[in-house]
């Protein structure tokens, strides 16, 4: 079990441990930010919009991850676009993720009793207003719940990222494994360092959840 | 403003239906409706359930779109959906059945919100008006709480003092008092004899005939998605004139 503090060895794991949550940090508020959007689109007064969020979240949640990787790094490039494979695995999780979170904030939209919006309109906002100001407010306090299962579930995919030469927390796995050392040990520190990430992440959840509860 | 255009806007009414239609799917729930609204007068609406009465408050201010016909509030067609049909609803309150207050804000900023982000008023004043509204309609010391922590009366009362702080024109009040308790219709139904008193122009869908008694100018009795007979309350109480409102009148005054 003393590996980690061998040869260096925990420098190795503290990057790639760090390079994870950055990773997953980054990718986070890329899917925050594109599934709010999404779920707007969804929910619009507009067809041309919610065609398109439709079309994302089918798209997107139904690709295989590794698949939607090898699209954006292989892929990209060949369209002349060209980043880090760190920009690459943001975007990749990113773009994967914000399908969820859009699904998820679109269950909690339909939540929102009806008169909220109406009542908004009849104050004279405007769908913008309404949206960020009445719904989505409302949408996302009571989807906090599900809302962190898609949270937790990010870091846990950002291990793919280690497979396209990204040294995060998977990738550690694989030159530690190179090094020889044995493979339960190195899984034992990894899945440790994983846990540690989702129980932060379900405490961050829980206590927004305390916080900003809508009591109707 | 000079003399003329003040008693030029007096003259005109300030909300004019003509010929409006509106169909929910085979069901004809607006049929042809005729009304014209005078600035400052209380029209109540009332009628058996399915009448349209509720409908047809909610098509003035268009969260109900019509088929065909035509709405102006203050000489103007509403508009279709946009920022000019969001101008003109902030210039009509609506007060509805179950509420609506946001429940996410409290007290104080349900009455601020619209005014600072439609009305673009300065927040502190925002916050003056509300606390005054608040204290009109006897629920300034609640301003701190969240709505559910208030009872139907009250929560309906910050509904009303929300819609006063855009400074409507017209107030729309959809059924206002069909979801309170008993003992809370009063509360609400002072304020609303109070704004009445103030002069302004209301529009009340209820079943509360002891208000529409003692603070309408004009009673209308729908039937069927028609406005079947319109009246003094005086005239409508005592004499009512077709068989329909004769039979609803028979129904709910003698329980």
């Amino acid at each position: 079990m003393g590996i980690l503090f061998e040869d260096g060895n925990f420098a190795l794991f503290r990057d790639s441990f760090l390079q994870t949550v950055e990773l997953s940090a980054l990718s986070a508020l890329l899917a925050l930010l594109i599934g709010t959007l999404l779920a707007a689109f969804r929910v619009s007064p507009v067809p041309a919009l919610r065609a398109f969020g439709t079309v994302w979240v089918n798209v997107f949640r139904n690709t295989p991850l590794t698949l939607l990787f090898f699209a954006v790094v292989f892929g990209l490039p060949r369209l002349d676009v060209h980043y880090s494979s760190f920009v690459f695995a943001v975007l990749a999780l990113g773009i994967y993720t914000a399908s969820f979170v859009c699904e998820v904030l679109r269950a909690g939209i339909n939540t929102v009793p009806l008169g909220q919006a109406e009542a908004a309109r009849s104050l004279g906002m405007g769908f913008g207003q309404t949206l960020t100001l009445i719904v989505l407010p409302q949408a996302a306090r009571t989807v906090l719940g599900p809302m962190s299962s898609v949270f937790i579930a990010l870091p846990r995919n950002s291990a793919i990222a280690g497979a396209f030469s990204i040294s995060e927390l998977y990738g550690a796995q694989q030159t530690l494994n190179e090094r020889g050392y044995s493979i339960l040990t190195i899984f034992f520190w990894v899945a440790l360092a994983y846990l540690f990430l989702s129980a932060v992440i379900g405490l961050i959840f829980r206590f927004l959840e305390n916080r900003l509860a809508v009591a109707r | 403003m000079t003399e003329t255009t003040v008693d030029d806007s007096q003259r005109t009414p300030l909300v004019v239906m003509s010929g409006v239609n509106k169909h929910f799917g085979a069901l004809h729930v607006l049929q042809d409706v005729d009304l014209e609204i005078a600035r400052g007068e209380v029209v109540v609406l009332i009628g058996p359930s399915g009448s349209g009465k509720s409908t047809l408050c909610r098509t003035i201010n268009r969260l109900e779109t019509i088929d065909s016909g035509s709405i102006t509030v203050d000489g103007r067609p509403l508009p279709a959906e946009g920022r000019e049909l969001a101008r003109l609803r902030a210039e009509v309150g609506m007060v509805f059945q179950s509420f609506n207050l946001f429940a996410h804000k409290t007290v104080l900023e349900n009455v601020v919100l619209a005014q600072v982000k439609v009305r673009k008023v300065p927040r502190a004043e925002a916050e003056q008006t509300a606390r005054t509204l608040l204290d009109r309609v006897g629920v300034g010391a609640q301003a701190e709480k969240y709505p559910a922590q208030l009872s139907g009366g009250q929560q309906q009362r910050v509904a009303i003092a929300r819609a006063l702080a855009m400074k409507p024109k017209v107030m729309l009040f959809d059924e206002p008092t069909s979801a309170l308790d008993p003992e809370m219709v009063n509360e609400v139904l002072e304020v609303m004899r109070s704004l009445a008193a103030e002069g302004m122009t209301m529009v009340v869908v209820t079943h509360e005939m002891g208000f529409a008694r003692s603070a309408a100018n004009r009673v209308l009795f729908m039937a069927d998605g028609r406005i079947v007979e319109e009246n003094s309350p005086e005239a409508f109480f005592t004499a009512p004139r077709s068989d329909r409102a004769k039979d609803f009148l028979s129904k709910i005054l003698h329980h």
